[in-house]
């Protein structure tokens, strides 16, 4: 007999694996995703090395580092959204093949359960991104010379606690909402690419984007890699930083996993799990 | 264990629906209540086959899904050996399996794939997996190079059976089984019926079956519950059944059951 705790590990790990036996079915999908990441930041790379023939390129405007701030921007982006993304999809996806039921029927805490989907989405768009980066760094020779890449790790990995409770508030929609849910993450993952501070600082924001921009944790994971990549703040430097995300996190994932478990009781309540009887 | 595999008491479970009522206005959608299950008790002691019969929309579903931690009631109590299905969910989910009328899985996966990540949710590692799976698809009579082949590319029925498989595969103590044999050809279903008494042979397992198939409810079950909206009409043996009412074969007593509410049912339907 294998103890609760050997239980939830196997699950944690099952959970995993499930997904790379969905990648490895879907490579061709995944090819065309990964084509589509290296395209999408590319096409950011090239708009800055366009801005010069618009006549951007005068007086103090330092197009390489402009280029480096929105191809920071991208890569970033591209990470962030594809970990919320594929957590926040997990739900919708065994909605619409059929198996939710028989993922919450199985003797698995939720925690496990969610815990296993994000981990798998971190490691895969940690993985994924790194491709990308690497042709961007090829193609735009990028200068990580004033670069402190250490301050650089710390903020990205501290940042995974609040985007993981973000990806779990996320994938209640379409508990809440059988119909429209998923469409409704698209419109939250559109919402926080606008007020994140992205591709600008977020100072050019009307104040209630810009307020919103401050309550969101992906600002201050992009406004850290920045300083870290930029200006070569280091890990000590990045300290406060660090204590935003983590206290973020903090809140965010028992929130999440509260909103959840509340979701949770109301489907069954409602008898939304499934849509035919 | 002295705690029954199964005791329900007094649970309810009602949907809530918005209608219009036929002739109102367009925007104007009142909240109406769907009830599909009655007051129900139920006791059922381990070991044994239970069927439940009942027209369609009678509510055995319903009953499946509140056993399987699936559906809250709305009142009343629903314990698994002992264990309550709402306040002790975790508890109850490593004593239950089920099978439904349509086979759940990833369709892109092979059976093999989706039955590890069934059976790691369970706790068991894919070494003792492996041998376990083709032992339980030979037995339903499913050939080896079906398991490695997207469960899209199967029939409904094989489909059927590796659902069938999934499920005897995490050795649950109750196995709730929503009409598992419909959609399979006659020699399947006599395959499937066979595994369930070869496995009943290997160790103690309570079965919750529902069904159409009048012949199986015969063949399989030690007792015999009829519903209809939501009421238990009928609960004993098939013989006793049978007895009772005079019937030949259990399914005259289903339709001297039924047949007394079958008007009141098509009413409903076309108010609908
Ligand atoms: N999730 C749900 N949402 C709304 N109504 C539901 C839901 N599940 C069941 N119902 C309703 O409850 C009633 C009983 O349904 P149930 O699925 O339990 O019937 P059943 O006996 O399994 O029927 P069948 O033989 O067709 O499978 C039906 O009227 C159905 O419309
Ligand atoms: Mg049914």
């Amino acid at each position: 007999m294998i103890g609760v705790r050997g239980s939830e590990m196997s699950a944690l790990f099952g959970f995993a694996e499930r997904q790379l036996y969905v990648y490895k079915r879907y490579w061709v999908w995944e090819v065309v995703w990964l084509f589509y990441s290296i395209v999408s930041v590319l096409s950011i790379g090239f708009l800055a090395s366009g801005l010069s023939s618009l006549g951007a390129g005068g007086g103090s405007f330092d197009l390489r580092k402009a280029q480096l701030y929105l191809l920071i921007g991208a890569l970033l982006w591209g990470y962030l959204s594809l970990v919320f993304m594929e957590a926040a999809y997990a739900i919708a996806w065994e909605r619409w093949e059929g198996t939710i039921e028989y993922t919450f029927m199985a003797p698995v805490r939720r925690v496990t359960h969610l815990m296993g989907i994000c981990l798998f989405a971190i490691v895969y768009g940690l993985g994924r991104t790194f491709i990308v980066l690497l042709v961007a760094i090829a193609i735009f020779d990028i200068d990580f010379s004033h670069a402190d890449i250490a301050g650089a790790l710390v903020v990205l990995a501290a940042s995974m606690a609040p985007l993981i409770g973000l990806a779990i508030l996320t994938s209640v929609l379409p508990l809440l909402s059988p119909q429209k849910g998923e469409q409704m993450s698209f419109a939250v993952q559109g919402f926080m690419l606008l007020v994140s501070g992205v591709y600008y600082p977020l100072t050019v924001l009307p104040w209630p984007l810009e307020l919103a921009g401050y309550a969101s944790p992906l600002t201050y994971a992009l406004a850290g890699m920045r300083s870290s990549l930029l200006q070569g703040a280091t890990a000590a430097d990045q300290l406060p930083t660090v204590a935003i995300l983590l206290g973020m996190g903090v809140v965010l994932i028992p929130l999440g996993f509260a909103v959840f478990t509340w979701a949770e009781r109301r489907a069954k309540r409602l008898g939304l799990l499934k849509r035919s009887g | 264990m002295s705690s029954p595999a199964i005791e329900i008491r007094g649970v309810r479970k009602a949907f809530r629906r918005r209608e219009r009522e036929s002739g109102a206005p367009w925007w104007r959608r009142g909240w109406k209540d769907k009830v599909a299950l009655h007051e129900l008790d139920l006791t059922v002691e381990p070991g044994g086959v239970t069927g439940i019969l009942g027209p369609n929309g009678s509510g055995k579903s319903t009953l499946i899904r509140i056993l399987g931690t699936l559906l809250t009631p709305d009142a009343g109590t629903a314990k698994v050996f002992g264990c309550d299905v709402v306040t002790d969910a975790l508890q109850v989910r490593r004593h239950v399996n089920r099978v439904s009328v349509e086979a759940a899985f990833f369709k892109e996966l092979s059976p093999w794939e989706n039955m590890v990540y069934a059976s790691r949710l369970y706790g068991n590692t894919s070494r003792q997996t492996r041998r376990r799976v083709i032992e339980i698809l030979d037995l339903l009579g499913l050939s080896k190079d079906v398991v490695d082949q997207p469960m899209k590319q199967l029939s409904r029925g094989q489909q059927q059976k590796v659902a069938i498989a999934r499920s005897f595969l995490t050795a649950p103590s109750l196995l709730l089984m929503d009409e598992p044999t419909t959609g399979l050809d006659p020699r399947s279903k006599k395959e499937v019926q066979a595994v369930l008494d070869t496995l009943r042979a290997e160790r103690e397992i309570t079965v919750l079956l529902c069904t159409h198939d009048m012949d199986e409810a015969a063949a399989l079950c030690d007792r015999v519950l009829m519903l209809d909206g939501g009421h238990v009409l009928a609960d004993g043996t098939p013989d006793e059944l049978c007895a009772r009412h005079g019937a030949g074969t259990l399914e005259d007593v289903f339709m001297q059951m039924t047949g007394k509410t079958l008007e009141a049912d098509e009413a409903e339907e076309v108010t609908l």
